[in-house]
């Protein structure tokens, strides 16, 4: 029995390696999108972005997600399913960043181009290239702008993050607004072991709305005199901005954000959030399939930008209020650019 | 006993096939007002498909029930409760997390009179609690100290004595017992066989399921003996031994000649 | 449990030829009993010693009117959910797609007020609606097909979600747009004060509807039948409850008060949110099992869930303000469980 499964998975080895040798195949380029979940608008508009991409270029795409954030079965059904297909590249926006790793190499070792989106595998290089948003100088700019906004007024900071698990997206948004705003964030892997006396606290917020509220809402019961949120993402920040409002604080508190969705950009245009750092699915998407069309005619791997291990998809901060020394662009502009 | 008066329920030629299972084979039956009748039978007899058609649970291929001397059809238990006919199931079909009012009433509750009734659809409970408290006196259940306690903290006599008084409290015409002291010790057995006495006396008719000989004869007027899908003899359990009845239920022997059909 | 029990346990019937058996009982056994017959006499205890516990641990922030009113808010919207989970669980089922109900609800309220242009009220019925039409299709299934509860709604759970997704193209509407449009949307999200303590509609409506629950559940004849049917279906069905009535009527009461909950959380979080909520069915699961009902059915109330929900919103403000880090309080629900369940089966054990 166990030498039949072994003979089949070399015989599907060696169909697959074939498949992929084979220059009679190589004409049509095919890839994978995988996502973290198909129903959060962040991946929806990366996924239409890959879409329209693979359209243009002639490349035929499917795509993937996993059921929930976090979803790692799923992500590694979903190579093992691109395998089989024989793709030339996979994109990946991985769940779980350390354990997708064996599946990802497993995949590369088949010939595959595997391109993380989004967010960095851990390590980085256990992916081909990545194209993502570099999440630590997103929150840095906000931590900057922040710092100035404030100008001389005593800091009291209420920290909104994404989960308990600490995941790296949140950890490096975290600390990057930290860094930029001036505290010592001493282990830079991961939140709350800051002892700055500006800093509230932290909660969780599960990156959506009712979280927000109710992460708000107990740290204003701790501390009232909050008078700067940093919230993971905009849905987080809008529900925070509910828990001000309720309490009649909305105008005295200022909250940085990190998105660019065109709620988020909205909700800085109406003075919501002051602030929120705009990342670019679509072109990680659009540049992930150009990756996988050109290593598949010409062998070529994407660049790294300088001073990175990835690829910076690139970040700008939207705010109607500008300051001194931080580049920033209005909302108006920023509707433009903006997802969702 | 009651040779002179008319039966309160009657069958006539009862047949239920299940594929090739004869399960009643033309079977008769006559309940007379007042009585206890036995029905005993040796397992797959049919006796619980002759039941089962008089409840309303079997619809029998053929043959014809009468009540009070009327043509009667059940399509469900719930018709045969309509018509006056309860049954007091082996399993009791009671809720235990119920309180002993509310199981007593449970699916034909009384309803509080006025718009607290018509609107609210609120339960007049202490009309109900005082039916069910009248209902267990009259049957000498009341050792029970709350009639709002839930039934699962009687014990198993205790609650098949709610479970009779449900029965006697309804029927219009006549009680069936399925089983009543197959999962009670003596004493509680004891005290079931005194609740059915209890019952009579006050002028339902019982039917009477029972394995149980020493209990059949200590309270049956009559016995009816089902055999082979068929009433094969009613016998007088003053004027034969159980051993006898034994044996005639399996066959061992011939029932006596002037036990047809009385 | 009792060993000090009677040497004759039929002792109780001598001199009373006509009783049948009553046993004595120890102290033990008269809180076993006790809490038998009060199902919400646990949960009850379990707030106001937690309550207490946190008063004298946190002080002042804790223990005011401002922030007590602020765990009724937290809860409210777990809270509404939690009372239709109680209905089902009640009779032996269990929902898990009250969450996607809930946000699928506010979803369809949004889009009609927002894109088709119809009065806010009539948005508000869409939602009603279709979340009663949600419980509808679990209770055919339930009642009709004979499915077990959980995998109908394991299955729906899905379904909801995703057609919450397809049909809001997983588009967020802002608060501010609902306030020009539909502020009626915003209803249970407005508040009140009394003193320093803030009431929004939200929370008037969980309690309410706990009310509501309570009186039908207790002092109708359906609140008696869904009772029954959860003890023991069989014997229901005999004692002529058309079961399968009644449990298409309480997987629709549950889908519409999902309905509620999903008005309601759009006041609370101010816009309408396909991502919101993901956890909720969890969350009344547990508000449930923590307010003393039993998986099992046909044993449990209304206020026990009620203050089940109010245990979780204790113990996460409680615990936060300690300054505990939002892990432990997963940890500490976690446990509450694990007692609440442990503590049922002992009650149950009174019949035994």
């Amino acid at each position: 029995m166990r030498h039949i499964v072994l003979r089949s998975s070399i015989l599907c080895a060696a169909v697959g390696g074939a498949l992929m040798a084979s220059p009679a195949f190589a004409k049509d380029v095919s890839a994978c999108l995988i996502t973290k979940t198909d129903n959060n608008p962040y991946f929806v508009k990366m996924r239409e972005g890959a879409l329209q991409q693979a359209k243009k270029l002639n490349v035929s795409l499917k795509t993937y997600a996993g059921k929930y954030d976090g979803d790692n079965q799923s992500q590694v059904d979903a190579i093992e399913t691109c395998m089989a297909d024989g793709v030339n590249g996979i994109l990946i926006t991985a769940s779980n960043t350390s354990a997708i790793v064996p599946t990802v190499e497993k995949a590369r070792k088949a010939g595959i181009m595997v391109i993380a989106l989004d967010t960095t595998l851990q390590p980085t290089n256990a992916a081909d290239a990545t194209f993502a948003t570099d999440n630590f100088q997103a929150g840095k700019l906000d931590g900057e702008w922040a710092r100035k906004r404030l100008g001389d007024k005593k800091a009291h900071i209420a920290f909104l993050d994404l989960a308990t698990s600490q995941p790296s997206v949140g950890v490096q948004r975290d600390q990057g607004f930290m860094k930029g705003f001036g505290i010592d964030i001493k282990d830079p892997h991961k939140w709350g072991d800051e002892s700055d006396p500006r800093i509230v606290g932290h909660d969780v917020t599960g990156g959506a709305e009712d979280g927000g509220r109710k992460a708000m809402e107990n740290l204003l019961q701790q501390n009232p005199s909050i008078n700067l949120v940093y919230a993971i993402n905009e849905p987080a920040a809008a529900g925070a901005y509910q828990a001000l409002k309720s309490v009649g604080m909305e105008k005295q508190v200022t909250i940085v954000a990190i998105d660019g969705s065109c709620d988020g950009v909205k909700n800085v245009r109406d003075g919501v959030i002051g602030a929120t750092a705009q990342q670019y699915p679509l072109i990680m998407a659009s540049k992930g399939i150009q990756a996988i069309k050109t290593f598949a005619e010409t062998g070529k791997k994407p660049q790294t930008s300088p001073g990175l291990d990835f690829t910076n998809t690139g970040v700008n901060l939207i705010t109607d209020h500008p300051v001194k020394g931080v580049p920033s662009i209005d909302s108006k502009a920023g509707l433009k650019k903006c997802w969702g | 006993m009651n040779s002179n008066t008319q039966p309160i329920l009657t069958a006539r030629g009862l047949t239920k096939n299940y594929g090739r299972v004869t399960a009643l084979d033309n079977a008769d039956f006559d309940l007379y007002p007042g009585e206890v009748l036995a029905v005993i039978g040796d397992n797959g007899a049919g006796k619980s498909t002759l039941i089962k058609a008089i409840s309303g649970a079997v619809i029998p291929d053929s043959g014809e029930i009468r009540l009070n001397g009327k043509p009667v059809q059940f399509a469900s238990p719930m018709k045969a409760r309509d018509a006056g006919i309860e049954t007091v199931y082996q399993t009791l079909a009671l809720s235990p997390a119920l309180s002993i009012a509310d199981n007593m009433f449970l699916g034909r509750e009384i309803r509080r009179s006025g718009i607290l009734g018509s609107v609210f659809r609120m339960l007049d409970r202490p009309r109900m609690e005082r039916f069910a408290k009248d209902k267990l006196s009259e049957l000498g259940i009341l050792t029970i100290q709350n009639i709002g306690q839930a039934v699962e903290t009687l014990s198993g006599g205790q609650r098949q004595g709610v479970a009779v008084a449900r029965a006697a409290a309804f029927a219009a015409k006549l009680i069936i017992m399925d089983e009543p002291t197959a999962a009670l010790g003596v004493k509680e057995s004891g005290r079931v066989l005194e609740l059915i006495r209890d019952v009579q006396k006050r002028g339902l008719p019982i039917v009477l399921i029972s394995h149980n000989m020493p209990h059949v004869f200590e309270v049956a007027d009559r016995v009816h003996i089902h055999r082979l899908g068929r009433r094969i003899a009613v016998v007088d359990p003053k004027s034969i031994s159980p051993s006898d009845a034994v044996a005639i239920m399996t066959g061992a022997q011939e029932p006596p000649r002037d036990s047809a059909a009385a | 449990m009792n060993d000090t029990a009677d040497p004759d346990d039929d002792s109780g019937a001598t001199g009373q030829p006509s009783s049948f058996d009553v046993r004595r009982r120890t102290p033990v056994q008269h809180i076993q009993h006790f809490l038998h017959g009060n199902p919400a006499a646990v949960p009850v205890i379990v707030v106001i010693a937690s309550l207490i516990f946190f008063a004298i641990a946190v002080g002042s922030k804790f223990y005011s009117a401002f922030a007590l009113t602020l765990i009724l808010q937290q809860v409210a919207i777990t809270g509404i959910v939690s009372a239709g989970e109680t209905l089902i669980i009640l009779t032996a089922g269990i929902d898990l797609s009250v969450g996607a109900i809930m946000v699928l609800s506010s979803v369809v309220m949004g889009q009609f007020a927002m894109h088709y242009g119809v009065p806010g009220y009539i948005a508000v019925l869409a939602g009603l609606t279709a979340g009663a039409g949600c419980g509808l299709i679990n209770g055919l299934l339930v009642s009709l097909v004979k499915l077990p509860p959980f995998i109908v709604t394991l299955g729906s759970w899905s379904v909801f979600g995703a057609a919450t997704y397809i049909y809001s193209g997983n588009e967020t509407v802002r608060s501010q747009d609902i306030d020009h449009v539909a502020p009626i949307l915003h209803f249970f999200g407005e508040s009140f004060r009394v003193g320093n303590a803030v009431f929004t509609y939200g929370v008037i409506l969980m309690v309410v509807l706990s009310g509501v629950l309570w009186f039908a559940l207790n002092h109708t004849a359906w609140g008696r039948h869904v009772y029954a049917v959860g003890d023991d279906k069989d014997a229901a069905l005999l004692s002529g409850i058309h079961t399968g009535r009644v449990l298409v009527s309480v997987y629709v009461v549950t889908g519409l008060i999902c309905g509620l909950a999903g008005w309601a959380l759009i006041g609370r979080i101010g816009s309408v949110s396909p991502q919101a909520g993901q956890l909720e069915n969890i969350n009344a699961i547990t508000a449930v099992v923590i307010g003393g009902t039993s998986l099992f059915g046909g044993r449990g109330s209304i206020l026990g869930t009620l203050f089940g929900a109010l245990i979780v919103g204790v113990f996460s403000l409680g615990l936060r303000l300690l300054g505990t880090d939002p892990q432990w309080t997963q940890l500490t629900v976690g446990a509450l469980i694990i007692i609440a369940v442990t503590t049922d089966q002992w009650i149950r054990k009174v019949s035994a």
